[in-house]
């Protein structure tokens, strides 16, 4: 027989705030050490009151805007209750009554075609503490530094049917997340938990449905969605198990998923409004300015390029990441056009990271300083070859392009009786090339042309050579 | 027994319940729990008496949590005096130990002490102070409010610590309130609520009676009417009150800070152990009660009806005051409050919540002054003020 997979997703996003939701401490989860970004507020300390963070609240309106959901003008918080060693105040302040956005929906494209997911709702919450199992002094320790960080969870509709849907869903919400600078969706800063049930084709009821928490990598992901629908197909056709609605853990090493204790899954987790946190009412004023702050999506944004006369390729890398899109707008605006600026930092920024071990997106470089080397080159005060080392060394060290080219004697050779005399040297040293350019082989023009560039150190002003070695060729025809 | 839990200075002029932070000095709340939990900040109130120039006496003895009726769940000891129960802030008050003492009001603890003592003490508009630094409980009522021997140095004291907090987010928009009189007395319309009358004993009836002539002979005209509504205010403020101090205490676990068990084999002992050692009765019946009228299937019928509730004493309250300037009520049901066995708290406060529930729920402000309670429309302050300065000079008994 053939099954229909029935995919259902919660996921978690952090998003990109300077501070924690409900206090100002630092609001990313990687820091330094243990307990680091901490304050008595996420700590749990009794006196200290939840103030809300607005940045919080308009990525999560950008977030519902990009999933086409609708934006509740009304929205309020309340509390979970649960214990657990990481959560502090033995609750979670989440949004269970008025979620902030709800009755969304994505266009979802694989190899198969594009299809429509639908999402329910996507609210606002906090992040939990993080335990740390010392299994030498079988010990755990609690670090706080992850609790309070605003997060949005995203609940989609039991819409996918395959877990290439699943995957390429959580690479859009991540690129377009990133791009539009809601959540950096660094590892572990998206989370994921997968509803999954298997009926046979055709069928309109659902199959008995299993929960895998807490997944943070796509490869986990679809391994462990491929793992449950064998198990749910194997338990149908074989009475292998009986199937229960249960939560299962996904395990990496391996390779297949645990039912979970009882006691972590079957909570009561007695939700009311939270009373110190009165509700957020988003006007239509509010709901325009945030509107007007978000930035464009990426595929409008490659669209604009294309049209600048970027390549169709350049401008999906570019879109890749935020970042290069400001860096670019940046530089053009200064005086260069977008398509030269694009193949610089594409072409050669991105080389130099690669030389360094490094990837695109670590890109730091002053719009200024890749504008001065651009004008530089194009106005001829340097060469190409000596724009890439500028480059270089402004990436690596951050040094003033033109007082690096200065120092490092980089300014273009454009003396021309010193160019002509070089010219006569190389001529005299490569009669074969020159025998070959006379005899019509127009490419040995480039041969001489480079042996002279070598000559001057990569310095020399190429349409003064090029003058010179053609003045020096056509008498000797 | 000592009024204060801790001491800090004795020359100072202020006490402060031992529910509100100081940083530094241990904050138990009355309770086992939190022994040993020296907090890392002063509470908002409290930075704003210092800044007004007054230091801090010590911190006084509260039941636990500030939940019971006058302090007697405390488990640090109770206040009495002649055999009758009274409340630490209120008698360090009246002995004259200090000038005025801040209190947290939950469940009308306060008002009682002031009450049975004679003193003076204003329970503000809900979001007047900033709750920052108070040990939290029923979040949604809760105020600090100001103990003091007259009226004059109760309004005083509210003015320094009232105001607008960022760290509060339901602290009003006011930055600062003005409670100077624009209404005389001889101008007000007071009105009585029979069924509040009719659930107090002799002695606090007579008092009422008193009060009642003293305001017709100031010119001001009296009334009786009936609310119903006091009743379920009564009884939904028990569920919002236990269902949010339910929530709120789950936190102290033994783990981080506060009484830990000496013994426990693992985590949930630890949890398990800790807060059966560390919480007293009344707060486990409140947990018990709490976490009932939260749970699957009871949040409908009990706290989510309960929250319909608040909006219906709301808008019957509001319609009083469209008519009455203030309503005359008892603070409690005696003025002689006894000793009795701890297995009753739960039973008892519930009892005694019947006078004091309108204005937690509602978030109005109460004042107890000569014995008896006024309670006034939200940020009407200044009508209570104006009556209780009027009964501070009147011959009615204090």
């Amino acid at each position: 027989m053939k099954y229909e997979i029935v995919i259902g997703l919660e996921t978690h996003v952090e998003l990109a705030t300077e501070s924690k939701i409900f206090c100002s401490c630092g609001g990313h989860s990687n820091q330094e050490g243990p307990n680091t970004c901490v304050c008595p507020a996420c700590c749990g300390m009794p006196g200290m009151l939840p103030v809300m963070n607005k940045r919080a609240v308009e990525l999560a309106v950008m977030a519902g805007t990009m999933l086409n959901c609708q934006i509740n003008k009304y929205t309020t918080f309340d509390k979970k209750s649960y214990y657990y060693p990481d959560l502090p105040c033995a609750y979670q302040i989440t949004q269970w009554f008025h979620p902030i956005c709800t009755n969304g929906c994505v266009e979802v494209k694989t190899a198969s075609g594009s299809r429509k997911i639908g999402i329910k709702q996507i609210h606002m919450e906090e992040d939990a503490g993080k335990l740390v199992h010392d299994d030498w002094t079988d010990t755990s320790l609690v670090d706080f530094n992850r609790t309070s960080v605003p997060l949005i969870e995203i609940v989609s509709r039991p819409d996918f049917r395959s877990k290439e849907e699943v995957v390429a869903y959580l690479e859009m919400l991540k690129s377009t997340f990133r791009f539009a600078g809601i959540s950096e969706c660094e590892e572990g800063a998206m989370r994921c938990d997968v509803n999954i049930s298997v009926r046979p084709e055709g069928s309109t009821e659902l199959g008995v449905r299993t929960e895998i928490k807490n997944m943070s990598s796509l490869v986990s992901i679809s391994r462990a969605i491929e793992y449950e629908t064998a198990r749910h197909i194997d338990a149908i056709e074989r009475n292998t198990e009986v199937l229960v609605q249960e939560t299962r853990r996904w395990d990496d090493i391996k390779g297949r998923t645990f039912s979970m204790r009882n006691k972590e899954t079957a909570a009561d987790y007695r939700y009311f409004p939270d009373p110190n946190l009165m509700p957020i009412v988003i006007d239509d004023e509010w709901f325009e300015s945030i509107k007007a702050k978000m930035p464009m999506m990426a595929e409008e944004k490659a669209k604009i390029y294309v049209e600048q006369g970027i390549s169709e390729e350049d401008a999906r890398d570019l879109t890749s990441e935020r970042k290069l899109c400001e860096l670019l707008d940046k530089v053009a605006e200064l005086g260069t056009s977008p398509k030269t600026v694009a193949a610089w930092i594409l072409t050669d920024c991105a080389g130099i990271l690669r030389k360094n071990g490094k990837v695109i997106g670590e890109l730091s470089i002053k719009p200024q300083k890749l504008f001065d080397i651009i004008s530089m080159v194009e106005k001829g005060t340097i060469t190409r070859g000596a724009g890439k080392k500028v480059l270089a060394a402004v990436i690596e060290k951050d040094v003033e392009p033109e007082q690096y080219c200065r120092e490092n004697a980089l300014d273009a050779q454009t003396d021309s009786g010193l160019i002509a005399s070089i010219v006569k040297k190389v001529i005299e040293q490569n009669q074969n090339a020159v025998k070959d350019y006379l005899g019509g082989k127009t490419k040995a023009f480039q041969a001489l042309f480079g042996a002279c560039m070598k000559e001057l150190k990569g310095n020399g002003d190429p349409a003064v050579i090029r003058a010179e070695l053609e003045k020096e060729l056509a008498g000797k025809q | 027994m000592s009024n204060y839990i801790t001491e800090i200075d004795q020359k100072c002029e202020i006490a402060v319940d031992d529910t509100i932070l100081i940083k530094d000095v241990e904050c138990t709340a009355g309770s086992r729990i939190l022994g040993g939990f020296v907090p890392l900040f002063d509470a908002e109130a409290v930075e704003r008496i210092k800044k007004a120039g007054y230091g801090i006496k010590g911190k006084t003895n509260v039941g636990e949590f500030g939940l019971d009726i006058i302090g007697e769940t405390s488990y640090y000891g109770e206040a009495q005096e002649n055999g009758n129960l009274i409340g630490a802030a209120a008698d360090e008050v009246k002995n004259r130990k200090v000038k005025a003492a801040l209190c947290v009001d939950l469940n009308g603890a306060p008002r009682r002490a002031a009450a049975v003592s004679g003193q003076t003490f204003i329970k503000p508009t809900y979001g007047t102070v900033s709750r920052y630094g108070v040990i939290p409980c029923a979040c949604s009522g809760e105020q600090i409010g100001v103990m003091s021997d007259s009226s004059e140095n109760t309004k005083k004291f509210l003015t320094i610590i009232a105001g607008r907090d960022d760290k509060d987010g339901t602290s009003l928009k006011n930055d600062s309130y003005d409670y100077e009189s624009k209404t005389e007395l001889s101008e007000m319309n007071i009105c009585l609520i029979k069924e509040l009358l009719d659930a107090a004993d002799e002695k606090v009836a007579a008092r009422i009676r008193s009060v009642v002539n003293f305001l017709e002979k100031s010119g001001a005209k009296t009334e009786y009417i009936s609310v119903p509504e006091v009743r379920y205010a009564q009884a939904a403020w028990q569920i919002l009150l236990a269902a949010e101090t339910c929530n709120n205490i789950s936190r102290y676990d033994g783990v981080k800070f506060g009484y830990r068990t000496p013994d426990y084999k693992d985590i949930d002992e630890l949890y398990i152990k800790s807060r059966t050692e560390g919480l007293g009765i009344l707060s486990k019946e409140t947990l018990i009660y709490g976490s009932d009228v939260l749970s699957k299937g009871r949040y409908d019928v009990c706290y989510d009806k309960a929250l319909r509730v608040r909006r219906v004493v709301m808008d019957k309250m509001k319609d009083v005051f469209g008519k009455y300037d203030a309503v005359l009520i008892p603070a409690g049901s005696t003025f002689e409050y006894k000793k009795y066995p701890l297995d009753k708290a739960f039973e008892n406060v519930y009892k005694e919540s019947l006078f004091t529930a309108v204005s937690s729920i509602t978030g109005m402000p109460a004042i107890v002054s000569c014995g008896v309670q006024l309670v006034a429309d939200h940020l009407n302050e200044s009508k209570l003020f104006e009556i209780a300065s009027k009964l501070d000079l009147s011959e009615v008994e204090k």
